[in-house]
């Protein structure tokens, strides 16, 4: 009579089972989407029903849950993950990165390097990276299947034609282990690199799609790109305000109706733990000081 | 003085046939499309296929090029290597390979040999980035240099194929086929829908572009115009079956089979 009222991690066994054996297909051939019956989760399609599946069937009672949604910790979403695991598998959750074990995110990588003893889950909205030019499921899995990736390189080619540069910025095309093509899902380009040869286990997935995939650890991961138009990632010329670190990734952030904005570190926890250590920007709360050395 | 060694080699590369046929039949339920069908094309050579709708031209053709499996009979096609292989044992790679680099087809209607959405340059550059070309500078000049020969306007190859005209749109799928130096094509009606004017263009640049690349051609059409301007050798179908065969002015001045005696007095004289 005093069963509780969810399974560890909300999914039945059976369910994680089946998804389980889904995510060691996956691992198995890296890049590859493996199809899995994805369940209805109590939340919409579109908010991460791919990546809390996966993050239910990976739980332990013994892992510590960080949900980042678009760097941040503090969003609606990352907090109403987090709760939830809190809630129906009772896991210790976390918003320091160094601390997780398992991460599920949402259109970030987090700036912290992960280790060997960490899972990076990705939420991933649609994750044929052939879609918008192959609209026809049977014809994409043929050209993944065949590895016939020409069409990818129309996509670039178009971009460069219109932009005079590849203005892909987000959802950059990656080919893993040198064979299948991949949308690393809308993630920042300037991610791309983090995911080449990461120690940490990474899976993607896509919900309403029905798809898995991964990229086991130490696998290459590389963006494509053309010989004369090379792959690069992008980031706003600035420090952040707050923390004044000039290697992370920054949203900018408008600030009046009078031009004014202020770009900050994406990744909160990041910045927290620079701004904790003593790093100061231009904005923060304790006052500016120039680092020695550097020109004023 | 022409090299005598590779006057030697290019004469037997040209008596060796391309693309060989025996006995294909194809049938859907009980409904035969083709029967009992067999040739060889030369490298080189332009074979039209002549006949009214339902007569199996266009099932032929996609047996032919390997799109559909035909009820009987083999295809046998030589490779670049030189190398002669049935069609039914290549692998569906291979296949779609040899479709992309050594194989053009031109679809009677562009939209489904094109990409509508995309730049006229992406769409000739496509083939060359499939087989591996990575270099944006190179693909596009080569892209401009193909529109230059099908004489569309080089400031257009930014623009989506869904901004030119009919014409237009039959000549950039053209150079889309001819992109990676094939050395067979085949054409669906591929002047269908265009008007006179238009069309006589067309031939000319079809024309003098087989003529140049040395390409075989396989152009099934209904329009003894066409067949008469393009091709070398005729086969004249109905019902299924090849009724008629033979080198094209000799059908058309001087048929043998009454349904083509048919066909060639129902054209209006000029």
């Amino acid at each position: 009579m005093n069963a509780p009222a969810y399974n560890f991690a909300y999914l039945d066994e059976q369910t994680k089972r089946m998804i389980r054996r889904a995510i060691l297909k996956a691992i198995a051939i890296p890049g590859y989407q493996v199809p899995f019956a994805s369940r209805e989760m109590p939340m919409p399609y579109g908010w991460g029903t791919g990546g809390v599946q996966v993050t239910a069937a990976i739980l332990g009672p013994r892992d510590v849950l960080k949900v980042i949604d678009q760097g941040s910790d503090d969003t609606t979403n990352a907090i109403s993950i987090r709760k939830f695991f809190a809630k129906t598998a009772g896991v210790a959750t976390t918003t320091a990165t160094g601390e997780a074990t398992v991460i599920q995110t949402r259109h970030r990588i987090p700036e912290t390097a992960l280790n060997e003893n960490q899972l990076l889950v990705y939420q991933v909205p649609i994750p044929e990276p052939l879609r918008f030019l192959e609209p026809r499921e049977t014809e994409t899995r043929r050209m993944h299947a065949l590895a016939e990736y020409g069409l990818m390189h129309v996509k670039l080619y178009e971009d460069i034609a219109r932009f005079g540069h590849i203005a892909t910025a987000y959802a950059y095309p990656v080919k893993v282990n040198a064979r299948y093509v991949m949308d690393p899902s809308p993630t920042p380009k300037f991610d791309n690199p983090k995911m080449d040869n990461c120690p940490a286990l990474q899976l993607f997935g896509a919900g309403r799609e029905k798809r898995i995939y991964a990229i086991p650890p130490y696998t290459e991961v590389v963006s494509l790109d053309f010989e004369d138009h090379p792959f690069e990632p992008y980031r706003f010329n600035a420090p952040c305000a707050l923390c004044g670190a000039e290697d992370s990734y920054l949203d900018e952030i408008v600030t009046d109706d009078q031009g004014g904005r202020m770009f900050v570190c994406s990744d909160t926890d990041y910045c927290e733990g620079r701004q904790a250590a003593g790093h100061h920007g231009s904005l923060s709360a304790a006052p500016y000081r120039e680092k020695a050395g550097s020109h004023g | 003085m022409v090299d005598q060694g590779s006057a030697n080699l290019d004469t037997l590369e040209n008596d060796q046939p391309l693309l060989v046929a025996q006995s294909l039949s194809k049938s859907f339920g009980r409904i035969a499309a083709c029967r009992d069908v067999s040739f060889a094309l030369y490298p080189g050579e332009v074979l039209a296929i002549v006949g009214e709708s339902g007569s199996g031209k266009s099932t032929l053709l996609q047996m032919l090029s390997g799109q559909l499996a035909p009820s009987g009979g083999h295809v046998s096609y030589r490779m670049r290597d030189g190398v002669t292989r049935d069609l039914t044992t290549l692998g569906e790679a291979e296949r779609r390979f040899l479709f992309r680099t050594d194989w053009g087809f031109v679809h009677q209607d562009p939209a489904q040999g094109l990409r509508m959405a995309v730049s006229a340059g992406a769409n000739v550059g496509e083939r060359l980035m499939a087989v591996g070309w990575n270099h944006y500078g190179r693909i596009r000049e080569t892209a401009s240099d193909w529109l230059t020969r099908v004489e569309i306007d080089v400031a257009r190859i930014d623009d989506a194929p869904r901004t030119y005209s009919g014409g237009m749109r039959q000549r950039l799928q053209i150079a889309r086929n001819l992109v990676t130096e094939p050395r067979l094509v085949f054409m669906d009606e591929p002047t269908g829908g265009l008007d006179v004017s238009v069309q006589a263009r067309l031939l000319d640049l079809v024309r003098s572009l087989v003529a140049e690349l040395h390409l075989a051609v396989i152009i099934v059409t209904h329009d003894l115009a066409v067949a008469r301007l393009l091709s070398h050798r005729v086969m004249v179908m109905k019902g299924g079956r090849v009724i008629e065969t033979g080198l094209t002015d000799q059908v058309l001045d001087d048929p043998r089979e009454p349904y083509t005696q048919l066909l060639v007095s129902s054209i209006l004289p000029p």
